[in-house]
């Protein structure tokens, strides 16, 4: 029995190190090559660079319209680090290798999930503060960074797995927003609805039930595409 | 396989029968709705095709989980022929909810929740379509087709709960009603007949579709087959 139980713990151990090591991996070619975070960056700048001119983000209007503003602008960031980020283990035959490692697939789709989604979180982590800066508003706010992560995470689940599809597609770069956008609407509109929620300071009794909402659409998608990424990289 | 199966010959002509009668029901059976005037008479096939839509994308899911675990070509040519039918009849769900909404809403379209998540599944759908387009490897297309089809549907949920979560003003006609909803009323039974009878005739029209345009595929495949031995030899 303890035996057993040492087994299993030995391969969840494994498991951990699996997804660590493609984590790793992701930053450690990201360290070197400085690609995908400089060109994340600058573009969600340059995003909200043309709201301000497009919206005329003045005092009023800027509270009701900065979450929106908030979440086009890491939708589209997003979305060029996923490209990117699937682009280049296809072209380089690096993802061939890493299905042929001895692992469980779904450790590759986890690693590559988390290591987009901390990608993800350092261009919000520059671009929450200096639009605070920039435009005089507090998005410091705790529910609000919790808001962001979870949003930012359900965003990653399903445009990891949608990449991974869109990848091996003739149209691959012009179809990814194309599949991913519909798709991930439900956590959009609940990560927008929660965020104007604290903006503005509403009840959390009003907040709540966009968090919820935010919450079940985490956990579904993640379990889908845990379920579904086997059958995206089989060949 | 080349003449047109016995079966789909008949159920091709009741379903023609069908939908003679269940316009004869909508356009002169049912009474004419006192408030609204004709115009609600748009709500009989409008229901009905947003039933449609929906089972077809239902039926979509069950045959694209069927494809990934029995790897079988026909639920893969099953779930496409569903898929586009169910883009065209939201399509006609959303253009005469359009229709009814000009003389009811006073306007051609609104951003109500409920019309924005029709919208979104019709968009997934498209999506789906596209991805397709863009596969060349026929088991690499149906796989794809599969996933997405799956994880597309988890978005449709929303449609259906959106008329109760958030506050709209699309009318519910079966069930408990928004305060907010305008355009509401009250079946009389004959319209209820004349409602239900619209559903099972699109039904009918569904599966008739769905038979053809699966005939229609073995047929695309046999030729191309026909082309790559032609082509060989």
């Amino acid at each position: 029995m303890a035996e057993r139980a040492a087994r299993r713990r030995r391969r969840l151990g494994g498991y951990l190190r699996a997804i660590g090591a493609v984590i790793w991996k992701d930053l450690a070619a990201e360290l070197r090559s400085r690609e995908l975070l400089g060109a994340m960056l600058v573009f969600a700048l340059l995003v909200v660079l043309i709201f301000n001119f497009a919206l005329e983000l003045d005092v009023r209007s800027r509270a009701t319209i900065t979450s929106g503003v908030l979440w086009v602008t890491f939708t589209f960031a997003g979305t060029l680090g996923l490209n990117r980020s699937m682009a280049v283990e296809k072209d380089r035959g690096c993802l061939d290798g890493l299905l042929l490692a001895p692992v469980d697939r779904s450790a590759i789709y986890f690693g590559k999930t988390a290591a987009n989604l901390i990608f993800l979180l350092i261009v919000a982590g520059v671009v929450v503060p200096l639009y605070s800066l920039l435009y005089n508003t507090n998005l410091l706010v705790p529910g609000l960074l919790a808001v962001i992560v979870l949003g930012c995470l359900g965003y990653i689940v399903v445009g990891t797995l949608l990449a991974s599809m869109a990848v091996q597609a003739r149209t691959r770069d012009i179809l990814l927003p194309i599949l991913l956008f519909p798709v991930v609407l439900p956590v959009l509109v609940a990560a927008i609805k929660a965020t104007n929620g604290f903006l503005q300071g509403l009840e959390m009794a009003d907040i709540w039930p966009w968090l919820n909402l935010l919450i079940v659409y985490d956990v579904v998608f993640t379990a889908a595409a845990f379920m579904l990424f086997d059958f995206v990289v089989e060949e | 396989m080349d003449a047109t199966p016995r079966g789909l010959k008949i159920l091709t002509w009741i379903t023609v029968g069908l939908f003679a009668l269940a316009s004869y029901a909508v356009l002169v059976y049912a009474p004419r709705e006192a408030v609204m005037g004709d115009v609600q008479r748009v709500f009989y096939f409008h229901v009905a095709a947003g039933w449609v839509g929906a089972l077809a994308f239902l039926v979509a899911v069950i045959v694209g989980i069927a494809y990934l675990i029995t790897k079988q070509r026909r639920w893969d040519t099953v779930g496409l022929a569903s898929i586009e039918i169910g883009v065209v009849f939201t399509l006609i769900n959303i253009v005469t909810g359009s229709v009814w909404a000009r003389p009811i809403w006073n306007t051609w379209w609104t951003w109500d929740p409920r019309l924005v998540t029709a919208t979104v599944m019709e968009l997934v759908y498209v999506a789906y379509l596209m991805l397709r387009q863009g596969i060349d490897d026929p088991d690499r297309r149906a796989r794809f087709g599969a996933v997405y089809a799956i994880i597309g549907f988890l978005s449709v949920p929303l449609t259906f709960l959106s008329i109760r979560i958030f506050r709209t003003i699309h009318p519910v006609v079966i069930g408990s009603n928004d305060p907010g909803a305008e355009g509401t009323f009250d079946m009389t039974a004959k319209m209820f007949q004349a409602f239900m009878f619209s559903l099972v005739t699109f039904t009918f029209i569904y599966a008739t579709l769905l038979w053809h345009r699966i005939r229609l595929q073995h047929l695309a495949d046999r030729v191309e087959q026909e082309k790559v031995r032609l082509l060989a030899g």
